[in-house]
């Protein structure tokens, strides 16, 4: 859309048409697909604050819940790396990128499989399901969708992943990179919040 | 003004086997087409609830009355509402954002074309959902074969154990489904007017329609997402055995009320602030004057968006909050009655003065102004909340929200369509044939909707599937089902008007009613590419500045 071509409408006003620069449609749309999620987020999270402490029967988050700290650090620290990575990207070292992008997938699998391990234990050891009490259903449905949002998150990360090792990912990404990464911090900021409910507030 | 069409050679379209012609409109990415698209799905929609609705008013037409079952009555007016709500109203909406907003900031589409058609056909998925249900929701439990929880659907009505068989599950996958569809295209209107507008045209410049599909577009993102939330958890309760609303189980049926009416208000402006845009660019025209108070119109409509958001409690004056909370509620519905006097004044400001030109399009917008007006008053009779404790669940709610989406959303919806059925077809609509849709459409309202609330004020609660006589309901019902009968006529006039203009109308040209908008610019209907160069502008009105060089807007804005 750079050339300004004369039209229908001729442009009585040269100067208007100097500096026309608008915002990447790739990162406004991210940004409104995070307002959605951060909306749908908040009635999850309202729920189980709602909830907390009104379970009719066991278990209660006390007996059964244990803070995943090192997991938490991983993801957390995912965050860092994806932002690295889009930034090597954009400075062209697509080496650095490479590396920094499977390190991401790497954290944010480990943080996955640690819930894994928290839903095997709390499954078989404790007896607790999504039908058990309300600790459950809000429990297995706020941290469940949240799970869902960072599996959907690596399956992005992977096939960037895929089309990096193959070669494609140059300079020209960058943009569609950055879109990821931010959907991979909110990602990461959506744990901080569901840490401090279920972790901190819910017990 | 200019009739020279943009003609390319080499696009000059043969006939083509209908097949042909059905496969493109069914793989279009076309802003256009889909516009079309959500719109016809949308009229069909209309009509299948107006149906609906006037079975329910042939059985409240008497006392005593046996049209239909009760059990038929309560699906009846749930799918009636539903269908309107989600699958006519917003539907019609999007498919004029979808067409108007590029054409009007001087993009060649959307910013995600595939994006756009994936949320149409997600929609499209929505409401099948809902009909099939007539056939699909049987189930093994020889239960009701469509949806019959009124369209809030409060727990526990919605539990398995009251709502056995699948009508229910029916109406929340088709929900959810078109619930996803609207977020992707409200994205994708954010996206159109943020990142692709044409040189020169300045958020401070856009036409109002263009801001105020923005807001709508936001309000959508931030109103529509809570109600996806409540219908995963009416399924993770329906299928998992979740006890979100189950309060057998300590779950909380007030809760889903919140979640529902957190979705439910903010709706209703999602639903109203197109047809203040529709307003915004059809009054102007018509009186041959610009838009009143530009800016102060943007602030109202932002300031609506963000006061909407706090309002939805209203709905639950009657279930035991606390004097607090009903004191807010109250207040803050009240103060959402300021932006829209602000409006309704700008709108009256663009007419003061002006050269009124009463063709259709401008019958239907004053019409508009006075039934909105009417309505914002009884909400605000409504948002007291001590009165509300009286009327809440009456007929007279029926009466004033009807008074909305009826007087207001369906009036400005038909201005809209008289306005751009030129662009969109190439040619005109039937002046004659649309003034008796206009005058028959006012008197039927009328008759039904101002006299609703009657029965309301003399207690007749909502969703009664009949009455006694001697309450003094009887004729007041009576004259209000012969007013839906005569709405009914006006619609047929207008389908029929519809069909014989798109084959006999009067060739519409580009500009036929001498408007100001970049649409108006290019050939009726116009070629796929839109724009067979990008247009700049320098005002708000770009046209103008083409049409009066010597004068150009842009030398005082």
């Amino acid at each position: 859309m750079s050339a300004m071509v004369s039209s229908a409408i001729a442009n009585p006003f040269p100067e208007a048409s100097a500096v026309w620069s608008l915002p990447y449609r790739g990162k406004v749309a991210m940004a409104g697909l995070i307002v959605a999620e951060s909306a749908i987020f908040t009635i999850f999270v309202v729920a189980y604050l709602f909830y907390v402490g009104k379970s009719l029967t066991g278990p209660t988050p006390r007996e059964v819940l244990e803070t995943p700290i090192f997991y938490t650090i991983c993801l957390l620290s995912s965050s860092l790396t994806v932002h690295l990575a889009a930034k090597s990207l954009a400075r062209a070292r697509v080496g650095a990128f490479l590396g920094l992008w499977v390190l991401t997938i790497v954290l944010g699998g480990t943080f996955m499989y640690g819930t894994g391990q928290e839903w095997h234990r709390l499954i078989y050891e404790h007896g607790l399901t999504i039908s058990t009490n309300l600790f459950g259903t809000t429990y297995y449905s706020l941290v469940g969708l949240h799970a869902f949002h960072v599996t959907a998150g690596l399956i992005m990360l992977l096939i960037v992943a895929i089309f990096a090792l193959a070669g494609r990912v140059r300079l020209q990404q960058s943009c569609r990179v950055e879109v990821l990464a931010m959907y991979w911090h909110f990602v990461d900021a959506v744990w901080v919040v569901v840490f401090t409910v279920v972790y901190v507030l819910g017990r | 003004m200019s009739s020279n069409a943009i003609t390319i050679p080499g696009v000059q379209i043969n006939e083509k086997p209908w097949v042909d012609t059905l496969h493109e409109w069914v793989t279009t990415v076309d802003h256009k087409r889909l516009g079309v698209l959500y719109i016809l799905y949308a009229l069909l929609f209309l009509v299948i609830a107006g149906v609906e609705a006037l079975i329910i008013r042939i059985q409240l037409m008497f006392p005593h009355n046996h049209f239909v079952s009760p059990q038929v009555f309560n699906r009846l007016f749930t799918m009636h509402g539903t269908t309107m709500v989600f699958f006519m109203g917003m539907p019609i909406l999007f498919g004029f954002a979808n067409y108007l907003v590029p054409l009007m900031i001087g993009a060649r589409d959307m910013a995600f074309p595939r994006l756009n058609a994936f949320s149409f056909w997600l929609s499209a998925l929505g409401g099948f959902l809902l009909y099939f249900s007539l056939v699909g929701a049987n189930g093994l439990y020889g239960a009701g074969n469509a949806p019959d929880v009124g369209w809030w659907a409060y727990a526990p009505l919605t539990a398995r154990a009251f709502s056995p068989g699948h009508s229910t599950d029916y109406w929340t996958l088709a929900l959810l489904v078109s619930g996803f569809g609207s977020i992707g295209t409200a994205i994708n209107i954010i996206a159109t007017i943020l990142c692709m507008r044409c040189p020169g045209m300045k958020l401070s410049r856009m036409p109002l329609l263009a801001w105020l599909n923005l807001v709508m577009a936001g309000m959508v993102l931030i109103a529509v997402s809570p109600l996806t939330a409540a219908q995963a958890m009416l399924l993770i309760d329906r299928y998992l055995g979740g006890h979100f609303f189950d309060t057998q189980a300590g779950g909380s049926a007030v809760l889903w009320m919140h979640f529902f009416w957190i979705f439910g208000h903010p709706e209703v402006y999602v639903l109203i602030i197109p047809c203040f845009a529709f307003m915004s660019e059809i009054i102007p025209v018509f009186s041959r004057k610009p838009i009143f108070g530009y800016p102060v119109m943007v602030a109202a409509t932002v300031c609506i968006g963000f006061v909407s958001m706090s309002v939805w409690a209203h709905h639950m004056f009657t279930v035991g909050m606390n004097s607090y909370a009903n004191s807010f509620f109250a207040i803050t519905t009240m103060a959402v009655g300021v932006p829209t006097g602000i409006k309704i004044f700008n709108w009256l400001g663009t007419m003061w003065g002006g050269r009124i030109q009463f063709k259709v399009p401008m019958l239907f917008s004053i019409a508009f102004l006075f039934q909105f007006l009417i309505a914002g008053l009884t909400g605000i009779m409504l948002g007291s909340a001590a009165f509300a404790s009286q009327l809440s669940l009456s007929y007279f709610v029926v009466a004033h929200f009807h008074y909305t989406l009826v007087g207001g959303v369906v009036f400005a919806v038909f201005a809209a369509i008289y306005y751009w059925y030129p662009k969109i077809t190439g040619r005109m609509l039937n002046e004659t044939l649309g003034k008796m849709h206009f005058w028959l459409f006012l008197i039927g309202f009328h008759l039904t909707f101002d006299l609703m609330h009657f029965p309301g004020l003399l207690g007749m609660p909502r969703r009664i599937y009949t009455y006694e006589p001697g309450r003094g309901w009887n004729t007041l019902n009576l004259l209000v089902s012969i007013g839906a009968f005569i709405q009914a006529i006006a619609i047929l006039l207008f389908v029929a008007n519809l069909i014989i203009s798109y084959f006999k109308g009067a060739k519409a040209g580009n500009d036929p009613w001498d408007a100001w908008t970049l649409e108006w610019s290019i050939s009726s209907p116009p070629p796929a590419y839109n724009f067979a160069s990008i247009p700049v502008v320098a005002s708000r009105r770009p046209l103008w500045d083409l049409k009066h060089p010597e004068d150009p807007d842009s030398r005082y804005e």
